[in-house]
């Protein structure tokens, strides 16, 4: 069994940092593992995208042929089947001269409640011992469902796989006691790994410490057990509107609309079973009427 | 801003709109094969054999289209059976997909049994003793379970895009009734066709007009289903103030309306115009059934994802 104890950082108390729990990975002491993104301290600088596609052997994008945003610093634009983190640039311009970034980096968020896990008709998709989600490339058969289900746009074919992928919170690295290479990375601590309940102590201390220094927006998105998806074990310190950042402000899982459109179409298929039905009954007793009445019946039908 | 504004197409396209629409007719025209089948008078068992038929063909060609589909299509099995605990099934009646997986296997296995049936009671294969999976009580017990396979075929396909998160599919839970409505409508319409074509004048009278008839008043729930699936888009049917609005009218007027009048007014519009209206309204119909489908998919595919997000969301908070 593996054991990490995370590295103390320049500036912290460091019998603080020495005391600080192990975590242990794999077997029956695995606990729910997951990635605290403080945005505020993200510099944009995409190292954390560098060592996640270095990491995975994720091939470059069109061969390598770089293609510029055109609208943006951000050349990367989104998560897809390539790029399994992506540092979102948020860039608020509303005058010349007046405006801000905000950098995220982005990532599936390993939700408590998984849409795409949910609607997976193969099996490929699973919860792993760290409570985060996985999609087995070996089973998965490119069919996409999960990627129409994910309520963040995450997930994307790999065009070199012909199969589904997204972040799998290195789960080769997490399981023998490494950190993953994106928060391993990180320059600035903005990605931080550790177990999901410690992650929450530290981001709720860390908001509290902003908005004592004045700032008020700051806030958690995803780290509410109770909050919608039962929880992100990827969450976020955010400091302005959910939407602004390309996030949902309430995610959804996809089976809301399961039991409603089920029922509506069983209603649908009765009533044209009952108008199929009254169909012949009416053109029988049309020809009975006929019959009786001595009409002559209708022309076969009105083609050639 | 509705939530499913921030997700990626899952780029159902290419294979996926002649799914639905060919996967649509197959399961209608074996509930309406099988209607006949029990209900009707046996000047209907030419249009029973060609709806069995279609049925057939057509569930053999959904399967192959949903194959080519996958990004791994010798995989295609990993639906049914667990690939890491063969042969196990693997079955979650809560996923669309997996459960019409089944369904479609089901419904392959049911409608290429009463066709086989049916070529066998019409001497067409050599094994004449098979027309009972047609012609006896066993055939039309077959029958029931292909018409209720078939309407699932026909209905999950909308259902499945309502389970997801996708702007458009995931805002309404009208589009299983509505694709269910016009696949019933569609298959009407090509039996209408088929029978004009290769059933002999003095014998489908009845049948073509009944068939009519169905298919006029399916038009009309697939009128009025239309008009609630527009509606139950709330904030979100503002995409239709496009290109996409456009088709959806393309599909209303020409797909809905018309064909309505020319199956309710047929006797009229053949004295003024001298046309075929049976004919020509069923062409439109079907016409309009692939276009429906095309724009249900077209209209969400090009939505993408959390870059629009961001993008919608400044214009909203940063005017």
């Amino acid at each position: 069994m593996a054991a990490y104890a995370p590295l103390p950082i320049l500036g912290q108390d460091t019998a603080a940092a020495t005391t600080a729990p192990t975590y242990y990975y794999g077997g029956p002491e695995a606990q729910p593992m997951g990635f605290f993104t403080d945005t505020t301290i993200c510099i944009g600088c995409k190292a954390c995208e560098v060592a996640c596609k270095n990491w995975n052997q994720l091939p470059a994008r069109d061969g390598g042929v770089g293609e510029m945003s055109g609208d943006s610093y951000d050349n990367t634009r989104r998560l897809d089947g390539l790029h399994w983190r992506h540092v979102k640039f948020v860039e608020q311009f509303p005058e010349e001269y007046n405006g801000r970034w905000l950098m995220m980096s982005d990532v599936c968020k390993h939700c408590v409640q998984a849409g795409c896990l949910e609607v997976c008709p193969t099996g490929a998709i699973i919860r792993t011992e760290f409570d985060t989600v996985v999609i087995q490339s070996d089973v998965c058969n490119g069919c996409r469902a999960c990627i129409a289900a994910c309520p963040f746009g995450v997930i994307d074919m790999n065009p070199a796989s012909g199969t589904a992928q997204k972040c799998t919170m290195c789960y080769d690295r997490i399981s023998v006691g490494l950190e993953p290479a994106c928060s391993k990375a990180c320059p600035t601590d903005s990605i931080q790994f550790g177990t999901v309940e410690d992650l929450r102590e530290r981001a709720a201390q860390r908001v509290e410490q902003l908005r004592a220094d004045g700032v008020t927006d700051a806030y958690l998105y995803g780290a509410d057990a109770d909050g919608p998806l039962g929880g992100l074990n990827a969450f976020f310190l955010l400091v302005d509107e959910p939407e602004v950042y390309g996030l949902p402000r309430n995610p959804q899982m996809p089976s809301r609309n399961l039991i409603d459109s089920a029922a509506l179409s069983t209603a649908g298929a009765v009533a044209l079973g009952a108008l199929a039905a009254i169909g012949l009954r009416k053109q029988r007793m049309d020809r009975f009427a006929a019959e009786e009445d001595d009409v002559p019946p209708p022309p076969p039908d009105l083609a050639p | 801003m509705s939530d499913t504004w921030f997700t990626a197409p899952p780029d159902w396209l290419l294979y996926i709109v002649p799914y639905f629409f060919v996967g649509g007719i197959a399961g209608g025209s074996y509930f309406l094969a099988a209607v006949l089948h029990w209900l009707g008078r046996p000047e209907d068992r030419p249009v029973v054999r060609i709806g069995y038929i279609v049925a057939a063909i057509g569930a053999i060609l959904s399967g192959l289209l949903l194959i080519v589909d996958l990004g791994r299509p010798l995989r295609f099995w990993h639906m049914l059976l667990q690939s890491e605990r063969f042969p196990l099934p693997i079955l979650k009646p809560w996923s669309p997909m997996s459960i019409g997986s089944w369904a479609l296997f089901l419904f392959g296995v049911i409608a290429t049994l009463s066709a086989i049936g049916v070529l066998a009671d019409e001497r067409r294969i050599r094994y004449h003793g098979l027309r009972v999976l047609y012609d006896s009580l066993a055939g039309r017990v077959l029958a029931l379970f292909g018409a209720a396979a078939g309407f699932f075929i026909a209905g999950y396909t909308g259902v499945l895009l309502s389970v997801t998160n996708r702007p458009i599919w995931a805002d309404t839970e009208f589009l299983g009734v509505l694709f269910l409505v016009s696949a019933a409508s569609t298959a009407a319409a090509l039996l209408i066709l088929l029978a004009l074509w290769r059933v002999e004048a003095d014998v489908r009278g009845s049948t073509v007009r009944w068939l009519a008839w169905f298919d006029g008043w399916a038009l009309l729930l697939e009128l009025v289903v239309l008009a609630f699936f527009v509606i139950s888009l709330g904030s979100v049917a503002s995409v239709w103030l496009s290109w996409r609005g456009l088709l959806l009218l393309i599909v209303l007027v020409f797909g809905i309306l018309v064909p309505l009048v020319l199956h309710f007014r047929p006797v009229w519009i053949a004295e003024r115009w001298r046309s075929r209206p049976l004919f020509t309204g069923a062409v439109l119909v079907l016409a309009g059934g692939f276009l429906l489908r095309l724009v249900a998919l077209l209209a969400s595919e090009t939505i993408h994802g959390p870059h629009a997000g961001i993008q919608g969301a400044q214009s909203l908070l940063w005017p």
